[in-house]
């Protein structure tokens, strides 16, 4: 089994995960297949030699923001009943829509691709800690603080809006 | 390191090009079909690991480190973007007690 088979059929997963949080009706359901799609973006990564990605990515999405959208999920109760049906016409128009713009995608990227095209470097180490880190906090080290400014900004957001309105005694 | 020499071993830039315009199609079809908010909000992360995908896969073809640390800050901006995002959501269906999209076109004057 060589590595393109690998990639290959690593590739082929992750859409049909992909695939199943969108067609999939119970909301649980969806947020259980983008952990599987999550995991094997992971493993993309791994493949592509960016451990430290891969490993940020298992922790912050599949294992902070999707247990976040899980326990919203539970804690509004929804199922399979409440899920709202759309119309077979909307289906259809998004259906159409996404297809086309894969295929502008696809046709607009395969001809930037000569371009692009350039000697590939041998095995580099930019995916392993040591060397993301010493960008991170030397190069970008005002963006990695503004980043800091931004959660505190979401976190009293989302405590503000989450709060419950007090009730007025009178 | 045998996995570290992949783009030498055939796996061309040209698959994870494809790979990410498919899941990034994917998460857009989503957004359009479906109604219920919080699943519209997960084909959203969808799309951003589309565009993770293709980042990194550029930052290993070049050679630089540069693309994955801008995956590192598009996650971050993804984590700031659902919690509040959820936070509103759960603020509009404690009034409306529903996380239909097609209803909150009540907000139309």
């Amino acid at each position: 089994m060589t590595l393109e088979m690998i990639a290959i059929l690593l590739g082929g997963l992750t859409i049909g995960s992909a695939l199943m949080v969108v067609l999939s009706k119970h909301p649980v359901r969806s947020v259980l297949y983008l952990v599987v799609t999550f995991f094997l973006i992971s493993a993309n990564y791994i493949l592509m030699n960016a451990q430290f990605l891969a490993i940020v990515n298992i922790i912050v999405y599949a294992g902070a923001i999707m247990v976040l959208f899980l326990f919203v999920l539970m804690l509004l109760n929804l199922n399979k009943d409440s899920e709202p049906i759309t119309s077979i016409g909307i289906k259809l128009a998004g259906i159409i829509a996404g297809g086309v713009l894969l295929t502008v995608l696809l046709a607009a990227l395969k001809d930037g691709l000569v371009i692009t095209q350039q000697a590939v470097e041998s095995a580099n180490n930019n995916g392993l800690v040591e060397n993301l880190g010493e960008l991170l906090f030397t190069k970008y080290v005002l963006p990695f603080e503004m980043s800091s400014v931004l959660f505190i900004a979401a976190m009293v957001g989302a405590v503000m809006l989450a709060k419950r309105e007090k009730q007025i005694i009178d | 390191m045998v996995l570290a020499s992949i783009f030498e071993s055939g796996v061309s830039i040209d698959f994870y090009i494809v790979l990410a315009s498919v899941l990034f199609a994917i998460g857009a079809v989503g957004v359009m079909v479906r109604r219920n908010a919080i699943v519209l909000l997960m084909c959203i992360e969808l799309m951003l690991n589309a565009v993770n995908l293709l980042m990194v896969a550029f930052s290993t073809y070049h050679g630089k480190g540069d693309g994955q640390v801008f995956v590192f800050f598009i996650m971050v901006v993804a984590a700031a973007e659902a919690t509040v995002g959820l936070s509103i959501l759960v603020m509009a269906y404690r009034n409306i007690r529903s996380t239909d999209v097609g209803i909150f076109n009540k907000l139309k004057g």
